[in-house]
């Protein structure tokens, strides 16, 4: 018993003295939990990078909504008004008629290389970061809804209506238009997007994202192993968001 | 040649303004300056905010606007004129441990912009309130037990 408190006594001696060290290690203001791969936050972002997503439609269950309702939690999206709460990502239901097979798939932002919304926008407003995140610029969008009309994907919403407790990471607000960031403020700590985690929490591990650029990352041996397409890939847009299965 | 009276009068009317200048300034302070809440913490030993008082008091919305389009547009995210390290540092809880709103002149921002009548706004967008306070929400939400429920 003595012999037991004692080595865990040194025990914990040791785990203090090494989060000390740890603790020591990062200079003053710097996150300990940034890996060395992580984005220093003073370097803009670069075109080598092109962030992506893949979804296999395989494995998305019928049924289950963990990518939406993690996307309206971490961006505060229901506002208790369906038909004009702005929907960033949703669930799409397939059915074959002939045969009757049916499939759900998550559609967003296909963060496109060549975006209509950012070719029609008026201001400025809409536009493609480096890293091929397509995102609003809420400051300079005066609501015109072009975008909206623009994109073959009806990824956008429109907000109608005063918003408040918005998250300080993610801020929103009325007469401005919005869609999926692919949760841009995780991307620049390098993390993953909140939907990504919600399915892999579910067990289900439908959505892979990763770095389409790098030919080591996960998405990008997926890719160069397997089939994969484009929705409305006739359209020539080289989507952002890859599926499989469909 | 002044009479001895008048000159009497004007040195009683001269000291009474001079009373009345002296102790307006202190009136002044007490009812009209804004009361502005106190930071959490200093930026460094040195410097009390993220730049010199009277630079950031005069210059804030520039570095705050210059901030915004780094971040936006290039995905930089520096802590030092980030708006939201602004609201963590600036926006603290009350007595009652309730954070003070953007429409109440107790919150950092509208104590000062009330009084110079500048309307700003950042914050039908952006939160009002910092990240801490969210967190606590969160977890009263999803871990705590429900008091209400366990009362009955």
């Amino acid at each position: 018993m003595t012999e037991n408190s004692n080595t865990d006594k040194s025990r914990r001696q040791f785990l203090g003295s090494a989060a000390v060290a740890a603790g020591m290690a990062v200079a003053p203001g710097v996150i300990l939990h940034q890996t060395a791969s992580a984005k220093p936050a003073d370097e803009a972002i670069s075109s080598k990078v092109r962030w992506g997503m893949l979804i296999d439609t395989a494995k998305c269950a019928n049924g289950c909504d963990a990518c939406v309702s993690a996307c309206d939690e971490e961006h505060n999206l229901g506002g208790g008004r369906s038909e004009t709460d702005a929907q960033w990502i949703r669930k799409v239901e397939l059915r074959d008629k002939q045969t009757g097979h049916s499939l759900t798939m998550p559609l967003l932002c296909q963060h496109c290389e060549f975006p209509p919304c950012v070719d029609v926008c008026p201001t400025g407003a809409s536009f493609r970061r480096e890293d091929g995140i397509v995102l609003v610029d809420k400051h300079i969008c005066i609501g015109c809804r072009y975008c909206m009309m623009a994109c073959p994907y009806k990824a956008r919403s429109f907000i109608h209506e005063d918003l408040h407790d918005q998250k300080p990471y993610s801020p929103r607000g009325k007469g401005t238009v919005e869609s999926c960031t692919f949760c841009v403020h995780r991307v620049d700590r390098d993390e993953t997007p909140a939907c990504v985690e919600a399915c892999d929490a579910e067990g289900h591990n439908a959505m892979i994202f990763g770095d389409m650029n790098n030919p080591d990352s996960e998405i990008s041996r997926q890719l160069a192993s397997y089939s994969s397409s484009q929705i409305r890939g006739d359209l020539g847009l080289n989507t952002g968001v890859r599926y499989r299965g469909i | 040649m002044i009479f001895p009276t008048l000159r009497r009068g004007m040195l009683a009317c001269i000291a009474g303004i001079l009373a009345f200048l002296c102790l307006s300034p202190a009136l002044l302070a007490g009812e009209l300056l804004p009361v502005v809440p106190p930071a959490k913490a200093r930026f460094s030993e040195e410097q009390a905010c993220v730049e010199p008082l009277d630079d950031i008091r005069k210059n804030h919305m520039e570095y705050l606007l210059h901030q915004r389009d780094d971040t936006v547009h290039d995905g930089i995210r520096t802590k030092q004129h980030s708006l939201t390290e602004c609201i963590d540092c600036h926006v603290g809880p009350d007595q009652n441990n309730e954070y003070p709103r953007i429409s109440s002149n107790d919150h950092f921002c509208s104590s000062c912009h009330t009084y110079a009548a500048v309307s700003i706004d950042c914050f039908q967008c952006h939160s009002d309130r910092p990240a801490e306070n969210l967190q606590f929400e969160t977890l009263s939400r999803g871990m705590m037990p429900d008091l209400n429920n366990a009362t009955k």
